[in-house]
């Protein structure tokens, strides 16, 4: 088992997901400005998802990087599930998008020092992106939960059901762990602590609470999948499934 | 043969697409130029990850020094792309194309740098979104002469 393979396709598949989920709105948004800004942080997703997809070929040494990102099959994408699952309202898409840009956010400064040099290169660049996107997601977590009575409802109706889904993240997977143990990357269980403190802040800005249960929802990660992805894949790749090879 | 001082030299005819009043070499994207027995390297960086001008660019770069050989446009990620590369001029060209160029200041999360309105120069000015047309842009608005307009962020 390559894991350095693995949790490079790991990183590149939650990149594409989330920036596909996000381009869903393009077009759609209440304002214009908020349509840009999400496909402005999708943007950056999709460039970070083609860096990684370009060195995960050359670890591969078989696949290029269009074909790990179009034409894999469900079993074999390892993105976090809280990242595939549907956008719901802006709630919905806003708490999803929170919980992982504080997240992504750690991750990434974890990769800083990592003694690989393309991750650490990746992330110097993404570092700086990912600031960007928690202070956007922050910003609107206030701006409904501390809003309106209606607004107040709807971000922390959604915030309780992205919370079950927030637990795979600092559960380390297999190949997180053996790449942990050769200090390449740090465990993600030590970002749980940052991430409670960082998360907890803007909620209590937002006048919002947190769960108390234990968020249980994981499989991502080893290629098990909410019934979502199939559906997102299906609509990803048909053109590449269809016109094998097809370019612009 | 050509030198590397040429190779720049004709560099400065290469405009950003999305910005077309900022050389490659003003937005600080040519990272070095290697001129070998049989190739011209010109190794560049992205600006933001995502940007979709970098391929148009390497394309463009491509097509300027085409007449004088073998042309190899190669991308580096590391160390990553800083708004303090882009050139005084090119800061000053920004400026009278109508985008604000990058300032320093306002690095907590919620804090906005001060920037002053490329029409009216006036200091009552306020952002009023993030991103902007393109990523490494911003919105803000002068509350004296109501003009919006667009900021190029501080990246570092």
């Amino acid at each position: 088992m390559n894991t350095l393979l693995d949790y490079t396709l790991h990183l590149a598949d939650n990149q594409l997901i989330l920036g596909q989920r996000l381009c869903e709105w393009c077009g759609h948004n209440f304002v214009l400005e908020q349509d840009i800004a999400m496909s402005n942080i999708a943007l950056d997703l999709i460039g970070q998802a083609r860096s990684y997809y370009q060195y995960a070929a050359k670890l591969d040494g078989k696949n290029t990087e269009d074909e790990l990102a179009m034409l894999r099959g469900e079993r074999d994408y390892k993105n976090l599930l809280l990242l595939e699952l549907p956008n719901g309202d802006f709630a919905e898409t806003l708490a999803r998008q929170f919980f992982y840009d504080v997240f992504h956010l750690l991750q990434m400064e974890d990769h800083l020092t990592s003694s690989d040099e393309s991750l650490r290169a990746i992330a110097e660049k993404a570092v700086k992106e990912v600031r960007y996107h928690v202070t956007w997601s922050s910003e609107w977590m206030i701006r409904l939960g501390d809003g309106t009575t209606e607004s107040h409802t709807r971000i922390q109706k959604a915030v309780n059901k992205a919370w079950m889904w927030t637990g795979e993240m600092f559960k380390a997977s297999a190949f997180e762990g053996d790449l942990a143990s050769k200090k390449i990357i740090s465990d993600p269980k030590q970002f749980k602590l940052s991430w409670d403190q960082r998360v907890q802040a803007i909620l209590s800005e937002a006048t919002l609470k947190l769960p108390l249960e234990e968020p249980y929802q994981q499989g991502g990660k080893d290629g098990i999948h909410t019934e979502h992805l199939g559906f997102i894949l299906a609509e990803m790749q048909s053109l590449q499934r269809t016109y094998p090879g097809l370019s612009w | 043969m050509v030198t590397r001082e040429d190779i720049f030299k004709r560099l400065e005819n290469v405009f950003d697409p999305e910005v077309p009043v900022l050389t490659v070499l003003d937005l600080g994207i040519v990272r070095d130029v290697l001129v070998t027995a049989s190739e011209i390297q010109v190794t560049i960086t992205p600006t933001y990850s995502g940007c979709p001008a970098m391929n148009t660019i390497e394309a463009d770069i491509k097509k300027e020094l085409n007449d004088l050989g073998s042309i190899k446009v190669l991308t580096l990620l590391s160390p990553a792309w800083t708004t303090d590369w882009m050139s005084e001029e090119g800061k000053l060209k920004l400026k009278e194309y109508g985008i604000a160029p990058p300032v320093e200041g306002g690095r907590g999360m919620f804090e906005n740098p001060q920037v002053d309105c490329v029409r009216c120069g006036s200091k009552n000015t306020k952002m009023l979104a993030q991103f902007g047309s393109t990523a490494c842009k911003a919105m803000y608005q002068c509350q004296d002469c109501f003009e919006p307009f667009d900021y190029f962020k501080c990246h570092r």
